[in-house]
């Protein structure tokens, strides 16, 4: 599903968020990105999502090389991903159900259709009864929930995750991975960056440790 | 398995028709724009006033110059004028004079008024009734009044005048009607000037607001950044930007006509007080359907142009970060 061949990011100022990373991650895997702040974790993110481009290298993303999708097709192609981010980055002046909604109007789905998504979205994250309400006055596990019903509704059949945990409490948080590992089980692939070690090891999925913007290979059953 | 249930479950997303698509994000996209324009109805009205006041300058001064124009196009005798011939000519002569002018393919129709003719109405209106009885004989000459035909141009006018003035019976041509010349060559510069003020008031309208919307777009910088994230393109992001400025543009354009037809209502009353001490019955032309359109027209053209040239330009320049 995800590829990158020799990745280096050099940013303006010249330092490398990632020196000639490559890795791999198949179809139906749930993978998680460890490793400290300024690691690279969000920088692969961003590359994925074409919120960056490399400087070198490739990145490959179901097939397609991104370094050929031009600046116009940017918006298609990220219709194809669900992301979800550490501040959930929902829209505030809006209640949770045209939030969820968004990625659907965005996509050109027709109402009646967009509105049993949303429900089904919702549903899944255990958010149904709260579509009326504005995300602040929603707990942090709830708004980030909403994220994720945000970053699915679309169906995608991959999710990245940029510290989808980061602002909540350990019960929170395993609560929100068990809804990931629940979209795994439905065939959808997940790239999550994370630090929170001891949630990771819990869940028993795979690892790739960055450091310094390169592989590191610790902690990982299989490589 | 489950990703190609996935696949099918997206299947809809292409199927609603491209129209229907179209269609329907337009129509949540302006409820939306006008909506937001609700919700802050006081900067909102100004900025409409504002756009309406400004528009409603240009509409008004043309509405006068409309009605200007209508007022001197009702002088049809405009164009006329008077032949005076010299004292010896008689007025057989004068009369079979007229009768030759008139054949004429440029002339409509040429008037005799004989010396006694003239006299009389001189004596009646001038009063100096008993001072002229005194005259042992009159002084006034024959004259011809001669009245154009209606495809003589400015140039062809003055060659006429010129022919009948060489005329071996007539002594002098007299033109009355220089003002009225006068008075059209300076409504066409009013308009002229309209023409010029309505473009200098219309790139104010465009700079308002673009202004305005280029404030709205930095306020929902997040919003769009966001929005961009997960997929939406420039078109998508732009679109509400777009209604925002129709709307201000109708609304605008709306003010302007009610401020123009609410000023000519307050007219009526005192020009039709002068018309009734001219003994004459002015009146006042409104704008019409066609023009009322032209000005609303012209609003949301102003609205739209302004709100593509901002939000064309500040999209792009937002990406998420």
């Amino acid at each position: 599903m995800i590829q990158l061949e020799n990745v280096t990011k050099r940013f303006p100022g010249g330092q490398e968020a990632l020196s000639g990373l490559s890795l791999s991650v198949d179809k139906g895997e749930m993978v998680f990105v460890t490793g400290h702040s300024g690691a690279g974790k969000s920088t692969l993110l961003r590359l994925i999502a074409l919120i960056e481009r490399p400087t070198s290298g490739q990145v490959i993303v179901d097939k397609q090389n991104t370094q050929r999708v031009k600046r116009r097709k940017i918006p298609a192609y990220r219709r194809q991903i669900g992301m979800v981010f550490q501040d959930h980055r929902l829209l505030h002046d809006r209640p949770v159900f045209d939030n969820v909604a968004l990625p659907l109007i965005i996509a050109g789905v027709n109402h009646r259709d967009a509105g049993r998504r949303v429900r089904a979205a919702l549903d899944q994250v255990g958010l149904l009864h709260k579509e009326k309400q504005i995300p602040q006055t929603l707990s942090a596990g709830e708004q980030q929930r909403v994220g994720i019903a945000r970053a699915i509704v679309t169906r995608p059949k991959l999710l990245i995750a940029d510290e989808p945990t980061g602002n909540l409490d350990p019960d929170l948080s395993l609560e929100v991975m068990r809804i990931f590992r629940r979209f795994n089980e439905v065939g959808v692939t997940l790239l999550i960056a994370s630090h929170d070690i001891a949630l990771i090891d819990r869940l028993g999925c795979r690892r790739i440790a960055l450091e310094d913007g390169k592989l590191q290979l610790e902690g990982d059953p299989w490589q | 398995m489950a990703v190609t249930r996935n696949a099918d479950a997206v299947a809809p997303v292409r199927s609603s028709g491209a129209f229907t698509t179209w269609l329907t994000r337009h129509a949540s996209s302006s409820l939306g724009s006008l909506g937001r324009l609700a919700r802050q109805p006081f900067s909102s009205l100004m900025i409409v006033m504002v756009i309406g006041v400004t528009l409603s300058i240009p509409a008004a001064i043309n509405v006068i110059v409309k009605n200007a124009q209508s007022v001197s196009a009702s002088w049809d005798n405009a164009l006329d004028f008077s032949v005076f011939l010299k004292p010896e000519i008689s007025v057989d002569e004068a009369q079979g004079l007229a009768g030759l002018i008139a054949q004429r393919a440029d002339i409509e129709r040429v008037d005799l008024i004989t010396a006694d003719e003239a006299m009389a109405t001189f004596k009646q209106q001038s009063g100096f009734g008993d001072a002229l009885n005194q005259l042992s004989d009159n002084p006034l000459p024959h004259t011809l009044s001669v009245r154009p035909g209606p495809g003589n141009t400015s140039a062809s006018l003055i060659l006429l005048q010129e022919e009948i003035s060489n005329l071996p019976e007539s002594e002098m041509v007299q033109v009355d009607t220089d003002w009225v010349q006068r008075f059209h060559a300076i409504l066409d510069i009013v308009r002229q000037a309209i023409a010029i003020g309505s473009a200098l008031l219309g790139i104010a309208i465009v700079v308002i607001i673009g202004n305005t919307i280029r404030l709205d777009i930095e306020n929902r910088r997040e919003e769009i950044e966001v929005t961009k994230l997960i997929g939406a393109s420039n078109a998508f992001v732009r679109r509400p930007f777009l209604w925002t400025g129709f709307w201000y543009g109708l609304l605008g354009g709306i003010v302007a006509l009610l401020l123009v037809q609410y000023g000519l209502y307050l007219l009526r009353d005192p020009v039709g007080r002068l018309a009734g001490l001219y003994q004459s019955n002015i009146d006042i032309a409104s704008l019409d359907v066609a023009e009322s359109g032209a000005l609303v027209g012209g609003a949301i053209l102003l609205g739209l142009f302004a709100s593509w040239l901002t939000a064309a330009r500040h999209m792009r320049r937002i990406e998420p970060r």
